[in-house]
């Protein structure tokens, strides 16, 4: 009998709050022992939207059950933490000050370093606490995809190597997702509506547009994504349909919406891990929630060759987890922490992984 | 002994004891700076106070009224350093502990208390007086008006000396969270004061795009 191996490194409490979610998770290096999520999506439903003061507000009501509940789950006290760590950006600037004043606040009362973490490095740091004994393989390409971002990235290294390859000029895909999902009369969160729905729809049957995809726009925006113009031409299509009185055919619609979205969303990664000649893609957001993208993904990557990698829902959706994995890795390749001056930026760049 | 936090105008922070009154006070008069300062305000005012937070027996803060953003990073970093250090947390009003500032320095009479909402609109509080303890009596608010309402949002508006506070002293809030804590009397409740509903409008459905 082996005893219990519970790993070792860092032992990380982090604090998430850039969205909708609070999510407190702790880590022991690269061993997750807590992934504690409340969110506030079903109070921006009527809104078909997250609304950023409802989310602040929530934020501020579900942090300390949260951070007991996380404790409880991990089976430690507060006094065996090695450090902090804190989504600092990017996000909604009001919900990111609230995880931020709370976990300097922490810091000081238990005389703790803390470390600022960069929001979507924190995603691709989600696939270091997968248990399945698998490593992720640097460098690889990472396609980020939820209701506030669309983004493409370079990680060469986690804790001092992310470089931006692209991202939406206008929304982000799960935003698509929502604003055609309220076209159609579908409710908020949009993503597992669309999804359900086109489970019967046929992708084929009308061709919308593929955002930046023209030659033209790929010398400009080879990596970059946008969804606007999609959504305006799925509306209009409607429309039509509706102003002639036919009826709307919502299942092919959500289907060929759907595929549209991933189709551009995965020929740019592929592309990316080719022209860089990075053989691995890194899936991250809640979009991968969706089981088209998921699919697409999984055929795509097999046939150009390229290893895919989808940490688990529950660690791809924002969490506190992948902020504190992050700070451990910093911790063990020597970082210093953050100080207590950093902000709330919420337009952090991808560049900056620690502020 | 009570660390004490207000950010519903700046940010303060303050070690209090209610037999040797205010051990340090560090203030932060800048509106938008509260998520940067808040850390180092309450670091450094534990150190100067020379107080271990281990014989710290409180938390208290100020709930406002104040704008959102700022008022949040106080309340977020008042309830994590109380779940931190397994203290108890402390409520006030903000507006309550202006006045009681007010009284504090010998000042006696019926007060309304006015702060900045943005937005063109003021939060005010209206008190008797302070009471046989030296705690404000609050008879109106605290409230949410346009600066040319007041007149007519408080009761006998002219018989109120006013107020206008630029800054909330967290001093204030830690000492009178002392004297409500030692005479027994009612705390705030554990929301934080808004007075304003979200700026969020129910859509009547998608816009046309043809
Ligand atoms: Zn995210």
């Amino acid at each position: 009998m082996t005893p219990e191996i519970r790993g070792s490194g860092a032992l990380v409490l982090g604090i998430e709050t850039s969205c909708d979610e609070t999510g407190i998770g702790i880590v022991r290096g690269t061993t997750l022992l807590a992934n504690v999520i409340a969110s506030s999506m079903e109070e921006h439903a009527r809104y078909g939207g997250v609304v950023p003061e409802i989310a602040a507000r929530a934020h501020l009501e579900a942090l300390t059950p949260a951070l007991k509940a996380a404790l409880a789950e991990a089976d430690i006290t507060l006094d065996q933490l090695d450090a902090i760590a804190v989504t600092s950006g990017p996000g909604l600037s009001g919900a990111l000050m609230v995880g931020v004043g709370a976990a300097k606040a922490l810091a000081v009362a238990l005389d703790k370093p803390i470390y600022a973490i960069n929001h979507l490095v924190g995603h691709v740091g989600a696939d270091v606490l997968r248990d399945d004994g698998t490593e992720i393989e640097l460098p690889t390409i990472a396609l980020l995809v939820s209701g506030g971002h669309t983004s493409l990235l370079l990680v060469r290294d986690l804790v001092s190597d992310v470089e931006l390859l692209g991202e939406t000029i206008d929304d982000a895909a799960g935003e698509a997702f929502d604003k055609v999902a309220r076209l159609l009369g579908l409710p908020y969160p949009g993503g597992p509506e669309i999804d359900r729905v086109a489970a019967t729809g046929d992708p084929a049957a009308i061709r919308f547009p593929r955002g930046l995809s023209q030659p033209k726009d790929l010398e400009k925006h080879r990596y970059d994504f946008s969804f606007s113009g999609l959504k305006t031409a799925v509306a209009r299509w409607v429309e039509q349909k509706r102003d002639a009185g036919e009826p709307v055919p919502v299942a092919d619609v959500a289907a060929s919406f759907r595929e549209a979205v991933t189709d551009v969303l995965l020929t740019k990664a592929i592309a990316a891990c080719r022209d860089l000649g990075v053989p691995r893609l890194l899936l991250g957001g809640g979009v991968v929630a969706n089981a088209r993208v998921r699919e697409l993904a999984g055929v795509r990557c097999a046939d150009a060759g390229i290893e895919l990698r989808i940490p688990p829902l529950s660690l791809c959706t924002d969490n506190g987890a992948m902020i504190a994995v992050i700070a451990a890795q910093l911790i063990e390749s020597g970082h210093a922490p953050s100080g207590l001056s950093f902000g709330a930026d919420s337009t952090l760049p991808v560049t900056v992984i620690q502020a | 002994m009570l660390l004490a936090i207000d950010t519903s105008a700046g940010t303060s922070v303050a070690v209090v004891d209610r037999d040797l009154g205010t051990l340090v006070e560090i203030g932060e008069a800048d509106t938008r700076r509260h998520a940067e300062v808040i850390g180092e305000a309450i670091r450094s005012a534990i150190e100067r106070s020379g107080v271990a937070v281990s014989t710290l027996s409180g938390v208290a803060i100020g709930m406002g009224p104040g704008p959102f953003t700022g008022l949040r990073v106080g309340i977020a970093a008042a309830q994590a350093f109380a779940f931190g250090t397994t203290k108890p947390l402390v409520r006030v009003v903000s507006h309550d502990a202006v006045a009681w500032g007010h009284y504090a320095a010998g000042n006696g009479g019926p007060l309304l208390v006015v702060t900045d909402a943005r937005r063109r609109e003021v939060y005010f509080s209206a008190y008797w007086g302070a009471d046989g303890e030296g705690l404000p009596v609050r008879v109106q608010g605290p409230g949410l008006c346009r600066p040319d309402e007041l007149a007519d949002a408080v009761d006998g508006y002219h018989g109120f000396e006013r107020l206008d506070a630029a800054e909330v002293s967290a001093a204030s809030v830690g000492l009178l969270a002392e004297g409500l804590y030692l005479h027994r009397r009612e705390f705030a409740g554990p929301e934080a004061l808004y007075l304003r509903a979200p700026d969020a409008t129910v859509s009547a459905g998608p816009k046309r795009v043809s």
